[in-house]
């Protein structure tokens, strides 16, 4: 085929500068331990998890337009995989890994289960899912039943150390879930995605086989989300189910989300670091907190529709993980027939 | 016709007390190019959509080069050379002209590599949509949108290519341009099915011409005839149907 191949850059305006920032970014990160006191590295432990779970569920509603209420379901599986592998005596820094392979394989009997809904229904389903894994969970008595468990094999660790080791993990999850998002999104799968998120009919005209992005994103994001839930165990040295399988993530997801921007990789880390943020500067305020919270939401939701993050793209056409194909220079030679021969 | 490329059999889809297609039965030859006419909501966008697989059809099949796909999911329908255009124009909002028929290129057409980039950068370029690549789908006029759908279907690399009221709200100089795309597509070896109205772009592209109303073809053959057709100028309301212009 005597092709005219155009130029195409994948890289944004911005992404030299913002890539050296965020490997000097990065590095710091690594060293706090070594820099900062410990109730600096271990509240960020949180801002991390919520990095993670917001980022799954961007993946999931922002590009699949799946919008879940439910993947708490799989942070509690990835809890509870942490847990029963340390009694097995698997170390719950390995069992955190382990804890995303566990919560995909359940996702994906799950999804077929989940798929049958759409919309609301989808969202009220997921929930209703969640609500039987926690159930199920409760009733194994090995596992605490509703009383929930302590994390056994953490005990010989000396508690520096532990509080570092957990901090390097929340924060390579944190960084790995990202990642994670940003290559599928940029790989051939990463257009079908947008193409879902974007117009589902004309995707499946344009030959994208939907369901099965969709199932692809149901799996990375329960994946991701087991993961959380086992950072979180690891973190609390214990799991109670009520708490770990509360409707409460999802309501933080969606907050997050939103907030920072649908549909952007940008918008949940700055959603997060904002709520993050306002968590820690109301953490006293008691009830006044979700007043607060509400007000944001509204606010944004208002005043900034595509989330701090969509507008910061649709002003500056900043971004910070670019995934777009930019035509630089078209062919010189003429193009190839556009059909089969 | 035994080796139609499209053949439908028995079509029939009914909304409630609407019926859209009446145990409709339509052949398309490897390298034709048909016309199809009719009222408005005679069925045709419907027919099209059971074609395409975005609506399940009552009773009937949908034959896509001797193999039943009548059950078959829009995306297989859409790798096995079935391309389509919507009549309302469904790009994707945030993602750019090019990475659209990019999309089209490799989930389509299956293309890879610099085969892919060549594909969609072609499409673009023949529906004159070269020059924005790296523009949006939702800050494209609708002429703009029109182009893309056309280009989108392009990209998947068709052997049938379904058209759906494309000319419509196109200037003149514009529609002679889009018949100079769909006749050179068509001489590429393309098998073509447009829905127009406006009739006089047909008739510079097909060479045989169906008419729908009532979830049946009333008329179907050549096109000067059809439109001769009695019935046909009935359904036109006694007008003459190749003096309709522009909608
Ligand atoms: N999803 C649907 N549900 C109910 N009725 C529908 C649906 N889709 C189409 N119809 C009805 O079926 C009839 C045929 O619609 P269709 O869009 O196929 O007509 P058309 O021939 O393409 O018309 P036009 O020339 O206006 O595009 C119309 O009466 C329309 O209202
Ligand atoms: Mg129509």
């Amino acid at each position: 085929m005597s092709a005219g191949v155009p130029a195409v850059s994948r890289s944004g305006r911005s992404t030299r500068p913002t890539s050296v920032v965020g490997a000097v970014l990065l590095l710091v990160l690594v060293a706090l331990p070594f820099l900062v006191y410990e109730d600096v590295t271990s509240s960020l432990v949180s801002l991390f998890v919520l990095i993670v779970i917001a980022s799954m569920w961007n993946l999931l509603a922002g590009f699949g337009g799946l919008v879940s209420v439910g993947q708490q379901a799989f942070i509690g599986v990835g809890a509870y995989t942490v847990v029963a592998l340390a009694d097995a005596g698997v170390p719950p820094y390995l069992g955190v890994l382990m804890a995303a392979v566990t919560a995909a394989a359940l996702a994906l009997p799950t999804s077929f289960l989940a798929f049958r809904l759409r919309g609301d229904y989808f969202a009220v389903g997921t929930w209703v899912i969640a609500e039987v894994y926690r159930l199920v969970l409760v009733k194994i008595d090995s596992l605490g039943g509703p009383s929930g468990r302590s994390l056994t094999g953490m005990n010989d660790v000396d508690a520096t150390m532990r509080a570092a080791f957990t901090y390097w993990l929340a924060l390579g999850v944190a960084v790995v879930s990202v990642a994670t998002c940003f290559w599928l999104l940029r790989g051939r799968i990463g257009l079908a995605l947008t193409a879902v998120r974007d117009d589902e009919v004309a995707a499946r005209a344009s030959g994208v086989d939907v369901t099965r992005a969709k199932r692809v994103m149901y799996l990375v994001s329960a994946a991701g989300c087991g993961a959380a839930g086992g950072v979180l165990v690891v973190d609390a040295l214990s799991v109670q189910p009520n708490a770990i399988f509360s409707v409460q993530w999802s309501a933080s997801m969606i907050f997050i989300v939103v907030i920072g921007g649908i549909g952007y990789l940008e918008g949940p880390i700055v959603g997060a670091i904002v709520y993050f943020l306002l968590q820690q500067v109301l953490a006293d305020a008691g009830s006044w907190y979700l007043v607060l919270l509400g007000c944001v939401a509204i606010l944004v939701a208002t005043r900034l529709p595509r989330g701090l993050w969509g507008t910061v793209h649709d002003r500056w056409g900043l971004s910070l993980f670019p995934v777009d194909y930019r035509v630089t220079r078209a062919p010189a030679a003429e193009p190839c027939p556009a059909v089969r021969t | 016709m035994a080796d139609a490329l499209l053949r439908l059999e028995g079509l029939s889809k009914k909304f409630g007390q609407v019926v859209v297609a009446d145990g409709l039965d339509l052949e398309v030859g490897p390298h034709e190019a048909l016309g199809i006419v009719g009222p408005n909501g005679a069925g045709k966008s419907s027919l099209f959509a059971m074609t395409g697989g975005d609506l399940a059809p009552d009773a009937g099949r949908v034959v896509l080069d001797g193999r039943d796909v009548t059950r078959t999911s829009v995306h297989q329908r859409t790798r096995a050379g079935l391309g389509r255009t919507y009549q309302v124009p469904r790009p994707f909002g945030g993602m750019t002209t090019f990475a659209t028929t990019l999309l089209a290129a490799t989930e389509g057409a299956g293309a890879r590599g610099d085969e892919a980039l060549s594909l969609a950068h072609d499409a673009l370029k023949r529906c004159g949509l070269a020059h924005l690549a790296n523009t949006r789908g939702d800050a494209l006029s609708l002429l703009q949108r029109k182009r893309l759908e056309v280009a989108r279907a392009l990209a998947s690399r068709p052997r049938v290519l379904l058209l759906d009221e494309v000319a419509g709200g196109l200037t003149e100089p514009e529609v002679a341009e889009l018949v100079e795309l769909v006749r050179a597509v068509h001489a590429d070896g393309v098998a073509v099915v447009w829905i127009e109205h406006v009739v006089h772009a047909l008739l510079a592209t097909v060479d045989r011409l169906a008419c729908l109303a009532g979830g049946r073809l009333v008329a179907d053959g050549d096109p000067e005839q059809v439109l001769r057709d009695p019935v046909v100028r009935e359904i036109y309301l006694g007008q003459d149907p190749s003096e309709e212009g522009a909608a």
